[in-house]
């Protein structure tokens, strides 16, 4: 091992001359009917990854009816056109294709995944079930069951609770305040009515992105695009202004008998258009980017021991911008967890971050980047992301450039302006020592 | 010797897709002068590689008394050795652009980076390094034992099925280390200490006892290269022990437990039956109990959802469960969660009848049929993700397997039998080798 020292140092010093990365050549593809799509051709396995997501998700609940996107959504695999549920099941394995349905605060997604051979019958069936959910009443009823054994889990569970209590405090009554999977009186009180309206809500044209990856042409895709979504309505349901941020400084404990106390900590963020974004964003790298090496987890876990995992985030939704950050300490510690992150937060305004670690927050997010596309299902997911924030085609070429022109005047003056330690709001969920509710 | 496997030979032929990989090769297996074995999986798509090495050494492997080590150890290979500071394997990696981890289970520990491919070099000096030349101070040895003791905090203590699953498994395994939780008992853990770590570390890192797998946009060649350069040159341990587990006495009676916990939202019952594992040049048992868990439980068309969830309603989820990568006897288990206002008892008479009239009728050629089609068409969405075939063949060489059975798997998965099926669920399910569970609210009272 005598030459080790030396091979790392080499290969250390070269590090910021990345190899040449192979391109992801993404091409925009425009079906005759006039739905837009980006497609990376790739022919070496006969399959393609298809992503389809809808701006809007789960804050189009209509008032009173929250949790009815989060159901219908569950819904959709329960049958469409002819076939009930479990013919749709076995239709769907006999072609050994796969379709999965998401949620989240800003948008419905669906990701299909099929094989070149059987191509047209995934589609039609696929077709079906954007276009033709059954929804029958049996289906409901038993997904709804679902859905509430899920919730009262989620009501005994140290992360949700604290998740849906920060939530409430941050957004108040904007939909962004309160759990997309609504609450057991909202899912228990909702009819097939409402699931009906909710699918109505949220597919339509105005709002539709697309990514495609895999096996097959730019005219096979348009002519896919015209049959599967061809026929959408153009407009859904109005999607709801920007939420206010009302995070205040202080701590919330919501007790709770369980060992170990779980805290969500957060303040108010920045926009993902933000000029400052990229600034921020390699700071959180610094700070509590999920790397072993970030400040919050030398400080609270490697040095401390503390905890097995401290991390902070950037949240640049839709409509309202957060950052936020978690830690799980046990009981008897978990003060002193909450007192570091408080020192940290303070540190980041009083003295910035070192030059050297802005070169190494560089050197890894740079790095890091092309890791993300290994897969067709993980690039058609990564092209849709884009398209729904606004980035350029050209932008993964880009991207590495914009974290590269980041300098340390511009981390540094970007976190004496974001970062609040006043303002730094923990919600901490189990039976602490030392910390009491003070805002 | 490198061997390149034609990736072909191990799909059935069907109609769609195997003509257009045929011919392609996409593993290489060879082994190095001190008998560390290699696995290469290719995919030039990206220029990417990720790189692992294996240990024949996890939880079920550690001395009696000292519960937890395995993982311990794994976390402390990340502080320094003879040539690394403390982090700076993991410092490296992130200042090139990689990624790294590690994990460990019953039966192995391994450690991996995913890096652009022309670091693998980088990546081979240390983790080869790291094989031999730990250097812990006593900081390291008291605060990771914290860090530790918060980890199983997170993953069993502050989850009541966790600790749900950790009693039934020491329910399940009286005389075998599979009953220990991989993570230790907490009053273990906390005496562990820098003899205990260093004595399993001298023990078990060595490599004869390793794999070395790499999957990506490689040359088996190079890789071969590198290999005898780094890992080649450390000498083998020909102290290394046998992996000789205390085996289960025969289970002559059924077993029954009952954890009550007031964290818990939604009651459930399981049920476990000790079985045998895939083994090497015999693993036809094993794709029957795949083939069985697929039919009764593998989602919305299998036999119990059928049942339970749409015909009689009685539970919002049912699952059969069984994992054939393990060196010793694996568990056949089911669970069945109780829709609202159905007891427990209820849910396990219920899962009971159900299972007695799936022997009645016997197997539903056509699901068999569909779950086989399947089957195939997962091999050819595998290689979209070739570090997902790479685990399969780290899981597999730790678990007593070869890479020839490993390769042999689909086949032996196409040729089975609805009668054997039928044989291997009479011969494994049988109540009086049973483990059953309910998992209750505190304040729920027993019927």
């Amino acid at each position: 091992m005598k030459g080790l020292k030396l091979i790392t140092a080499a290969l250390v010093a070269c590090a910021l001359a990345i190899p040449a990365w192979a391109e992801v050549k993404i091409k925009e593809v425009t079906s005759p009917g006039g739905i837009t799509a980006w497609l990376v051709e790739d022919h070496s396995i006969p399959f393609t990854a298809l992503e389809l997501r809808f701006r809007g998700g789960t804050s189009l609940d209509a008032p009173g009816k929250r949790g009815a996107i989060y159901l219908m959504s569950g819904l959709l695999e329960e049958g469409a056109g002819e076939l009930m549920a479990q013919d749709y099941a076995k239709a769907l394995e006999a072609l050994a294709a796969s379709f999965s349905y998401n949620t989240s605060n800003d948008t419905a997604s669906i990701s299909a995944r099929f094989l070149s051979e059987n191509r047209d019958q995934a589609i039609a069936l696929l077709r079906d079930t954007i276009h033709q959910p059954r929804f029958d009443q049996v289906a409901v009823d038993r997904v709804r069951g679902q859905v509430l054994s899920g919730l009262r889990s989620d009501a005994k569970d140290p992360n949700d609770i604290a998740g849906r209590a920060f939530a409430a405090m941050a957004y108040g009554d904007h939909p962004y305040g309160s759990d997309g999977k609504g609450t057991i009186d909202s899912v228990t009180a909702l009819s097939r009515q409402d699931i009906i309206d909710a699918h109505a809500a949220v597919f339509a044209k105005d709002r539709l992105y697309v990514g495609a990856v895999g096996d097959i042409d730019a005219d096979q895709l348009g002519a896919l695009l015209d049959t599967l979504l061809g026929d959408l309505p153009d407009s859904g349901a109005t999607i709801p202004g920007p939420a206010k941020v009302t995070i205040t400084g202080g701590i919330t404990v919501i007790d709770f008998d369980t060992p170990q106390s779980v805290a969500l900590f957060g303040q108010i963020g920045i926009d993902r258009d933000d000029p400052d974004f990229f600034a921020a964003y390699v700071m959180n790298q610094i700070l509590g980017g999920g790397s072993f090496k970030s400040r919050l987890m030398h400080e609270v876990r490697e040095k401390r021991g503390l905890t097995y995992g401290v991390y902070s985030y950037l949240v640049p939704r839709d409509l309202a911008a957060v950052y936020m950050g978690s830690v799980a300490s046990a009981n008897d510690k978990v003060a002193e967890a909450v007192q570091v992150i408080r020192d940290e937060w303070l540190r980041m305004v009083t003295h910035g971050v070192t030059e050297k670690e802005l070169q190494d927050a560089k050197t890894y997010l740079t790095g890091a980047y092309p890791l993300r596309f290994d897969g067709n299902g993980p690039i058609a997911s990564i092209m849709v992301g884009m398209q729904v924030q606004g980035l350029p085609i050209n932008y993964i070429a880009t991207r590495n450039d914009k974290v590269n022109a980041v300098t340390l005047e511009d981390v540094n003056q970007l976190a004496a302006e974001l970062m609040e330690p006043e303002g730094l709001h923990f919600t901490v969920v189990g039976r602490p020592v030392g910390l009491e509710t003070s805002n | 010797m490198i061997r390149r496997i034609a990736w072909a030979s191990a799909l059935i032929s069907t109609s769609w897709a195997a003509a257009a990989i045929a011919g392609e090769e996409l593993v290489s297996s060879f082994t190095l002068g001190n008998g560390m074995q290699v696995v290469v999986v290719e995919d030039h798509r990206a220029p990417v590689v990720q790189h692992m090495v294996w240990y024949r050494a996890g939880s079920a492997d550690e001395p009696k008394g000292q519960s937890g080590v395995a993982h311990y150890l794994e976390h402390l290979l990340f502080k320094a050795t003879e040539n690394l500071e403390s982090g700076e394997i993991s410092a490296t990696v992130a200042a090139n652009g990689g990624k790294d981890n590690a994990f460990t289970s019953h039966d192995y520990t391994a450690y991996y980076q995913r890096i652009a491919s022309d670091r693998l070099e980088l990546m081979m000096s240390m983790e080869s390094d790291r094989m031999v030349n730990i250097r812990l101070t006593e900081r390291d040895i008291e605060t990771e034992r914290e860090v530790i003791l918060e980890e199983r905090n997170q993953r069993t203590d502050n989850n009541p099925r966790a600790l749900f699953r950790e009693q039934s498994q020491a329910v399940q395994y009286h005389n075998h280390r599979y009953g220990v939780p991989i993570i230790g008992w907490r009053h273990e853990m906390e005496t562990l200490d820098m003899e205990d770590a260093l004595s399993f570390y001298g023990t078990y890192y060595a490599p004869n006892n390793a794999i070395l797998v790499v999957s990506g946009d490689v040359d088996p060649d190079e890789v071969n290269r590198l290999a005898e350069q780094y890992y080649g040159v450390i000498p083998a341990n020909p102290d290394l022990p046998e992996r000789l587990r205390t085996e289960e006495p025969p289970q002559t009676a059924a077993r029954r437990l009952t954890f009550k916990d007031a964290r818990v939202a939604q009651p459930y019952v399981q049920r476990s039956y000790l079985a045998p594992e895939r083994d090497s040049g015999a693993q036809e048992q094993a794709a029957a109990l795949f083939l069985l868990a697929e039919l009764l439980g593998g989602g919305t068309t299998s036999y119990l959802a059928n049942a339970l969830q749409f015909d009689q309603q009685t539970a919002v989820y049912t699952g059969a469960f069984y994992s054939g990568m393990s060196l010793d006897d694996t568990t056949f288990s089911f669970l069945i969660v109780p829709s609202e206002g159905v007891s427990l008892q209820e849910a396990e008479d219920a899962l009971d009848q159900t299972y007695a009239a799936f022997l009645e009728d016997g197997v539903d050629a056509d699901q068999l049929d569909r779950i086989k089609l399947q089957l195939r068409a997962s091999e050819i969405y595998a290689r979209d993700n070739v570090d997902g075939i790479a685990n399969r063949y780290g899981r597999a060489l730790t678990s007593g397997l070869t890479v020839e059975d490993v390769q042999a798997w689909p086949d032996i998965l196409q040729a089975v039998t609805a009668e054997q099926i039928i044989a291997i669920a009479k011969q494994v399910l049988q109540p009086e080798v049973s483990v059953t569970g309910w998992l209750m609210r505190d304040e729920e009272v027993t019927q």
